[in-house]
């Protein structure tokens, strides 16, 4: 096995790289606004970056949330096993 | 078109039949063409085409061909064929039966134009399946596998009460639109319901999934859910409480979703999610919105294989698929990890893969019947989509820390299932008309308009931008070994303590009340003994001498009283 060969992504400057190449996607993105006319159906759908700033809140109180549920309803492993 | 009709999936379930007689070599080839001979045989159904006989006195048609029931024909048949391609490299004949009847009774079900053959063929569906549970061979796959059948039968049971009061107040069979407002009605709407997933009714599906085989999962997946799908579509469609249970089912996975250890379990919590889609789009009921529910069917059953194939193919290689005991298997595994990013990237609706173009058909039927709450409901649930299956799911199995694993990559079959599937994938998403012409309604629809790109474009890039956010902050939790509690501790631990604990206090009490009365018979015997046992005072054997004096002292005491008295 060449257990230590070194891949692309080993390399901490590489994931650095993808991190940025989000964010300026990311800003892209609501740079793009600018130019096309939204028809949303709601109103809320026409606030400034509204899908953006939605999917960002939302997917950190999913896993904040879940991450609190833990204390309910972690149990081991074997919580199962008679 | 052929002259002589019967119903497809009678194709697979007599072809299963030789199966067991037949050497490996053959057996292989042979259970990969069934599903391409039923294909072919569906391809020639038009709509219009039935089949039906007079049976003791009921009028049954096993096949009955329209629009709706051919989306699920196509699919299922394709399904099943990638399945068993999935599973090519194994020699188990009893998965080899259960696949091909399962397979089988699912797409005879979707063609049944009346009830006593859906009865039937529901049945079946779930008699076969099981196999593929407890063809894991192992105890915990034998008890999961229980609880999976007695929740199956239980619905076809009460399906075919449903069945029978239906019978009874309108005198037909033929299974159209039936509705929630009679009793029997509401009986059938709970038999869809179960089968379906619906919320409390929906642990089964991660109870019992996760413990079937690498390749059983991946036919499971496919059939008994998206054929709940299809029944609710044809009897229930423009039922307004399906918007509300499905808004429901969209949430709630998600939060165990991002707490589950094992990946298998976190997609059997996303199908359940997905399902939910489905099930909105049937409760608003517009043409738009049923041809999206379709639409959605057909995407999800083809990613969600992928996504059960790639976890199948980790599962095969490393013997888990725990998240916490994986990491770093793109090294070794690059095909698999990329087909999985493709699967992820599907269910999550990027642009150019499949579940954008379907997707998107029922988010804008419930925005354009003014559903802002269900909307806002759905996007959220997007967003919870991208995180379980579009993140974590290939994050955690091929990124994240190198768990030091070097499996090989997966075999040769599988990564072809894998890349036919991921090859349709985004062949829909780039190209999806030739799958909105076989949608039951006409589509006046255009997933891609600059707005819907990009708005679906933020949303997802944006969650992953949180995701980067909160695993730099540390905020993210870690994957940890771990159960964690659902609806189905209620059966599991609850009930099983409360009927144990019952038990036990009705022993205690018994032993108490035995105790009780063995001692007061104790303390009875005692006295009994004490007074008239050998050395009792009533049982002591006195002599005549003593017995005299004693009758003499009597009558000394008798006289002294009278003279007193006197």
């Amino acid at each position: 096995m060449s257990d230590d060969k070194k891949d692309w992504l080993d390399n901490q400057a590489n994931v650095k790289k993808i991190i940025i190449g989000v964010v300026v996607i990311c800003i892209g993105l609501l740079v793009a606004e600018f130019f096309y006319h939204k028809h949303g159906h709601f109103a809320i759908e026409n606030w400034f970056g509204f899908y953006g700033f939605y999917g960002f809140i939302v997917f950190c109180g999913i896993v904040l949330i879940g991450k609190q549920l833990r204390k309910f309803l972690m149990r081991s492993e074997d919580y199962y096993d008679d | 078109m052929t002259d002589v009709l019967f119903s497809p999936g009678l194709i697979l379930i007599f072809g299963a039949f030789a199966v067991p007689f037949m050497p490996l070599a053959l057996r292989r080839a042979y259970v990969l063409l069934l599903p391409v001979i039923g294909f072919w045989y569906i391809l020639g159904l038009e709509p219009g085409a039935t089949q039906s006989f007079t049976f003791m006195g009921y009028e049954l048609q096993p096949l009955y061909v329209d629009k709706l029931s051919l989306v699920w024909g196509y699919v299922f048949s394709l399904a099943a064929f990638l399945g068993i391609l999935f599973a090519f490299h194994q020699d188990d004949r009893v998965q080899d039966v259960a696949a091909l009847v399962y397979a089988g009774s699912g797409i005879s079900a979707v063609f049944a134009g009346d009830l006593i053959s859906l009865f039937v063929f529901w049945e079946l569906t779930a008699v076969s399946s099981v196999f593929l549970i407890w063809a894991s061979r192992n105890e915990q796959a034998y008890r999961a596998g229980m609880r999976y059948l007695v929740i199956q039968i239980g619905s076809g049971v009460i399906l075919l009460a449903g069945i029978l009061f239906w019978y009874a107040d309108t005198g037909s069979l033929a299974f159209g639109v039936i509705g929630i407002e009679t009793l029997a009605g509401k009986l059938i709407f709970i038999a869809f319901g179960i089968k379906c997933a619906f919320p409390l009714l929906h642990n089964w599906l991660q109870d019992s999934y996760p413990n079937a085989t690498p390749t059983g999962t991946v036919i499971l997946s496919a059939f008994t859910t998206k054929l709940a799908v299809y029944t609710l579509a044809r009897g229930y469609a423009g039922t307004e409480i399906l918007i509300y249970i499905g808004a429901t089912m969209t949430a709630f996975p998600i939060f165990f979703a991002v707490i589950e250890n094992n990946l298998r379990k976190v997609l059997a919590y996303s199908l359940n999610n997905q399902l939910g889609f489905m099930v909105v789009g049937i409760g608003i009921g517009t043409p738009l919105a049923l041809d999206g529910t379709a639409a959605h069917a057909f995407c999800h059953i083809l990613y969600k294989a992928l996504l059960f194939m790639s976890m199948g193919a980790v599962l095969h290689r490393t013997g888990t698929t725990k998240a916490s005991e994986l990491g770093g298997l793109y090294k070794t595994m690059p095909f698999t990890a990329t087909f999985c990013t493709i699967g992820a990237m599907s269910i999550s609706a990027f642009p150019l893969f499949s579940g954008f173009v379907s997707k998107s058909m029922i988010l804008t039927a419930a925005a354009g019947e003014g559903y802002w709450g269900i909307w806002a409901i759905l996007v959220f649930a997007s967003a919870g989509v991208m995180e379980h299956s579009g993140i974590k799911i290939p994050y955690f199995a091929f990124f994240a820390h190198d768990s030091g694993k070097r499996p090989k990559e997966a075999p040769f079959n599988m990564l072809l299932a894998m890349g036919i599937s991921a090859f349709l994938c985004i062949f829909i998403g780039v190209y999806p008309q030739p799958l909105y012409n076989i949608l039951p309604y006409p589509v006046d629809f255009v997933p891609y308009t600059t707005a819907h790109v990009i708005t679906q474009l933020q949303l997802l890039m944006f969650s992953i931008l949180a995701f980067i956010v909160l695993i730099k902050t540390k905020l993210y939790p870690d994957e940890m070994p771990s159960t964690n509690l659902d609806f189905d501790w209620l059966y599991r631990k609850l009930l099983p303590n409360i009927v144990r604990t019952l038990g036990r206090k009705i022993v205690e009490a018994d032993h108490a009340i035995r105790r009780y009365l063995l001692g007061t018979l104790g303390l009875f015997l005692g006295q009994v003994e004490r007074w008239s046992g050998m050395n009792g005072i009533l049982a002591r054997t006195a002599t005549i001498s003593s017995m005299a004096f004693f009758a003499l002292s009597l009558l000394a005491v008798f006289l002294v009283l009278y003279f007193i008295k006197e």
